[in-house]
């Protein structure tokens, strides 16, 4: 049930500090796009950026860099393995 | 997707299920807490590549499976009310309550919208004036806030038709409550990831600390989850046991103060009855007396009816971690997903429901 997805912001609308006006981004993932609510995402994002949306709200908004940080996190993590399995990661990164 | 494919590539899987093996050192119980990550781990097939001694177990992870018979049975007679239109989200129309479902009740002329976001159901309010709308909160931390930000805006706006009926819970609770008994040893818990992005990692601080519970946050892909179970892994073998969180890209380390906040404003806690687990004190969330207008528990005045439990159904040992589907008499027998009789077969997101559409195992 807990299910988000992340989709990408082209417009914002709203006060982050004022919840009587209505705090809405319009989001597009491959084509489709979307109007979703801000009032309780993390940090008010700015257009090109992801948000990660649950049941219509974004609850987390993140910079395209940091969603590629992970990659580099999940390597690491795999610091010890042999170099041949290894090589195709590092094309990744 | 962009950035989405590549955790699902098996070019980032396939080392890390080489790591997986190698940092598996002595026997492991380890239990994930997300319906989402119970789907993933059968879907993309870990359980196949889990390394010998590693055992994976799926706890009170589903909201809908946590659901308390009398609960169910509360939404049920709710829905037949005259004036009331409820709405909920779909995983819960077909969880069978004592005499039927939100399913049957919906097919007898009650009336029952399923939304996709607790916002549908205030525009329903405002579409239908002479209704009662009321939304059937189940959910956890990641869900909790969409109702307060929704309550929040019925206040604004002054819709006076739309109530919310909670049954909202918190995670760190009821794992609590698991820890403390005795018939179930677990070493290490995969944190669900996107309650984690509103608790934060402070959250699971006392599981590892208090229980020695080593905890990692993890996301959803195959990636996602190896990542997870490594780190677990490795923790283990070091006995260096602290909270960890791979899931950088979704989950801070302090969570989201902003969302915690809006739900500060709206809920409080209370008592909560969890299917399996029974009351555990200070795990659910009511709705302040300074937004009652919007609370269905008020308004509407509804008795918890006293229920007994289907004949030989093991969700709640299931739940907890004790029992696995295979091992109840009425799994795949008489309780399928065609036919539920308990909520784990119910919802999609149920270990139950996994077990039968993924294999046995």
């Amino acid at each position: 049930m807990c299910v988000a997805i992340p989709m990408r912001v082209t417009k914002v609308q709203g006060d982050p500090d004022d919840f009587t006006t209505s705090q809405i981004a319009t989001v597009d993932s491959n084509g489709v796009s979307k109007e979703i609510r801000l009032d309780i995402v993390d940090h008010w994002p700015k257009v090109g950026d992801y948000v990660i949306i649950h049941a219509g709200f974004a609850i987390h908004s993140l910079e395209e860099a940091e969603a590629k940080k992970n990659i580099e996190l999940l390597r690491e993590l795999a610091e010890n393995t042999p170099e041949e399995l290894l090589s195709p990661l590092r094309e990744m990164v | 997707m962009k950035h989405l494919d590549e955790y699902r590539d098996a070019k980032l899987a396939k080392p890390l299920v080489e790591e997986l093996k190698r940092s598996v050192t002595k026997p492991l119980r380890i239990m994930e807490v997300c319906g989402s990550h119970t789907m993933s781990v059968f879907r993309n097939g870990v359980r196949s590549i889990l390394p010998e001694g590693m055992e994976l177990l799926s706890g009170p992870g589903c909201p809908v499976c946590v659901t308390s018979a009398p609960h169910m049975d509360a939404f049920i007679a709710m829905a037949d009310y005259p004036s009331v239109r409820v709405a909920i989200f779909g995983d819960l129309f077909k969880v069978p309550g004592t005499q039927g479902s939100l399913s049957n009740a919906s097919a007898g002329g009650a009336k029952v919208d399923i939304v996709y976001s607790p916002m549908d159901a205030l525009e329903i309010a405002k579409q239908n004036p002479r209704e009662q709308v009321v939304f059937l909160g189940v959910g956890f931390e990641t869900t909790t806030p969409t109702i307060a930000a929704t309550i929040m805006a019925a206040k604004v706006q002054n819709v006076k038709n739309f109530m919310v009926y909670s049954t909202q819970k918190t995670m760190p609770a009821p794992l609590k409550a698991l820890l403390d008994d005795p018939e179930l040893k677990i070493d290490g818990l995969l944190c669900p990831g996107h309650v984690s992005a509103i608790i934060g990692e402070v959250g699971y601080k006392p599981l590892a600390e208090q229980y020695g519970l080593a905890c990692v946050i993890a996301g959803f892909e195959t990636a996602d989850v190896l990542s997870g179970l490594i780190a677990l892994s490795r923790q283990i073998a070091n006995n260096d046991i602290k909270v960890e969180n791979c899931y950088t890209r979704v989950v801070a380390p302090d969570g989201n103060p902003r969302a915690r906040a809006m739900v500060d404003r709206v809920f409080e806690p209370c008592d909560m009855d969890w299917r399996g687990l029974g009351v555990i004190p200070a795990s659910g969330l009511k709705i302040r007396k300074d937004f009652a207008d919007f609370d269905a528990e008020v308004r509407l005045d509804i008795a918890l009816p006293e229920v007994k439990e289907a004949k030989g159904c093991m969700c709640g040992k299931i739940l907890k971690g004790q029992s696995i589907p295979t091992e109840c008499p009425l799994f795949d027998t008489r309780c399928t997903p065609m036919n539920p009789i308990g909520p784990c077969m119910v919802s999609s997101e149920g270990t139950c429901a996994a077990y039968h559409k993924y294999g046995r195992d």
